[in-house]
């Protein structure tokens, strides 16, 4: 190893930490703002306080919006996974042509603009006559967290062994049988991992949510940029904090079960 | 009896029937839609847009805004990516929390801590004021640069995973094999290092691209309505304005941007992949 080796190593050392701190910050100063006991953001906090975690108790709408979330994200993961893993076996398992075009399709949603999906969804439920706010959320984030799954889904199926599933089969289990008793567990990591990346988008999503909802019906981050207008004390940092909490609590399992490499790589 | 591969294709029926009728054909109505007025085709809308002189300078700043961040993500990405590929042990762990925690947080939660970051009486400028940079706070909020590093910092790690998983797999004795024949470090670089990492930054650079270009949460939180883009545009003409014709034509717009950017780089990757 010569001296310029050395020099292009140490440099890229120097940017990669610098990197990790850049990307750390905003989490770092969400998390320490949250415990001030000062009505604006002073770092560090004149005092540590959890008035701010307190007042999101009374907060109107908030536990609405969180429960609209959650019941939001579960379920169109859930829809998700099973659509997905049908599809995803079609692409590897199945003879017909455009499989790769068909692959293409249904990870798109990823790279389209949200926003612009919100917009085209609007304007299609109103055409269909499909007014219920539910509903139409629910369906669009279906559409956000399909691809989410079908990525994974398809990375892993691709290195999965289906004699493992025939056998299954001539062993006397139906094919619904084998796929739920053989083909899932043995691509748990890749269920876990697609599932929770599709769980997250969901939790996070608002241009697509933004046009969906009504009155009544508002997710999380919808009623969070609303109280940015309205109300932006510190409480916003101790919901975000939540937030935050729930991600860290997703990752634990996640590398627990799986490994941080595999989510990484799918 | 095992299921018949032509069988086997109609299980994806479901799903891709979904994606047709609820994501295929909304955004194909939404562009008939601004291919027509009155039942009839026209390009009145697109000529309207472009012809206007605040139109136009949306749509510049939106792809310059989208092209720096990703310049400044690759900048950031690359060599980390670098570092990271060596990395063994605690420190690849470090890494990957790194890399897999911020994109676990919502856009949301980070776009709201740049604000507090970048207030006139916020973090960066009581940083800057103690270490005597400058005396009075600079106004941050509200600034383009503000956007692009904020949008860099959410993007980041869809920049550095895509490099950092060429660089991983790529066979570490092909410069050690280039070094032994005499090759300089800098030759090595130009000529194997990057070359093979090449549909790494592709890959990321497309996404970064594609997710700066049509962001809306970051711009509304970090510069707000005095520096629109072609997201906040169309967000505005629909929740706002009521102009539908004006909101379907720039979502036709960004919609185009996005499918260019998704075609243009799954044809690169396979040239640079044909090359290999």
């Amino acid at each position: 190893m010569t001296g310029t080796d050395r020099l292009f190593i140490t440099i890229s050392w120097m940017i990669a930490v610098c990197c990790i701190i850049f990307l750390m910050l905003p989490i770092v100063i969400t998390v320490v703002t949250s415990f001030t006991s000062s009505a604006v953001y002073t770092l560090p906090p004149p005092e540590w306080s959890l008035r701010w975690y307190r007042s999101l108790a009374l907060r109107a709408g908030l536990w609405d919006a969180v429960k609209l979330s959650l019941n939001l994200a579960v379920i169109s993961t859930l829809i998700s996974l099973v659509l997905g893993t049908l599809a995803a076996i079609a692409v590897t398992r199945g003879s017909f042509r455009g499989r790769a075009a068909i692959a293409t399709f249904t990870v798109s949603p990823l790279m389209m603009p949200g926003l612009v999906v919100g917009v085209a969804l609007l304007q299609f439920f109103r055409e269909i006559g499909l007014r219920d706010a539910y509903w139409s959320l629910l369906l669009g984030h279906i559409v956000i967290t399909l691809p989410f799954v079908m990525r994974t889904l398809l990375a892993s199926m691709a290195a999965f062994d289906f004699s493992l599933v025939d056998a299954a089969r001539t062993l006397g289990l139906s094919y619904p049988k084998a796929i739920l008793q053989v083909l899932v567990p043995n691509l748990a990591p890749a269920y876990l991992t697609g599932g929770l990346f599709a769980f997250l988008a969901s939790m996070d999503n608002y241009p697509i949510s933004i046009f969906l909802t009504d009155a009544r019906n508002k997710t999380l981050p919808i009623k969070m940029l609303q109280y940015l207008e309205e109300q932006p004390d510190p409480a916003l940092a101790a919901m975000s904090s939540g937030l935050i909490l729930l991600a860290v609590i997703v990752l634990l399992i996640g590398s627990r079960t799986v490994g941080l490499n595999r989510m990484i790589n799918g | 009896m095992t299921l018949r591969a032509e069988r086997i294709g109609l299980l994806a029926l479901p799903g891709l029937s979904f994606l047709a009728i609820v994501y295929a054909l909304p955004l194909f109505m939404l562009l008939l839609k601004s291919l027509q007025i009155d039942g009839q085709f026209s390009l009145a809308e697109y000529q309207l847009f472009f012809a206007d002189e605040f139109s136009r300078s949306v749509l510049w700043r939106t792809i310059r805004v989208a092209l720096l961040t990703t310049l400044l993500a690759l900048a950031i990405a690359y060599p980390t990516a670098i570092a990271m590929a060596r990395a063994k042990g605690i420190w690849l762990s470090v890494f990957l929390v790194a890399m897999v925690l911020p994109m676990s947080v919502g856009v949301i939660v980070k776009a709201f801590a740049w604000t507090i970051i970048f207030r006139t009486r916020g973090v960066l400028n009581d940083v800057l004021m103690s270490l005597g940079i400058t005396d009075a706070p600079v106004r941050m909020l509200f600034t383009e640069t503000a956007l692009i590093i904020g949008a860099a910092n959410v993007f980041l790690p869809f920049m550095v995973l895509p490099i950092y998983a060429v660089l991983r797999q790529m066979d570490s004795r092909l410069p050690e094999a280039a070094a032994s024949l005499g090759a300089t470090p800098v030759f090595r670089f130009f000529n194997v290092t990057l070359p093979l990492s090449l549909p790494g930054v592709v890959a990321g650079s497309a996404f970064t691209f594609s997710l700066a270009i049509s962001m809306y949460v970051i711009p509304s939180l970090i510069v707000g309505e005095r520096q629109q883009t072609l997201s906040m545009l169309t967000a505005r003409s629909f929740l706002y304005l009521r102009d539908e014709a004006l909101g379907a034509t720039i979502s036709s717009i960004l919609l185009v941007i996005a499918i260019s950017v998704v075609l243009g780089s799954s044809w690169l990757a396979a040239r640079l992949g044909a090359r290999q």
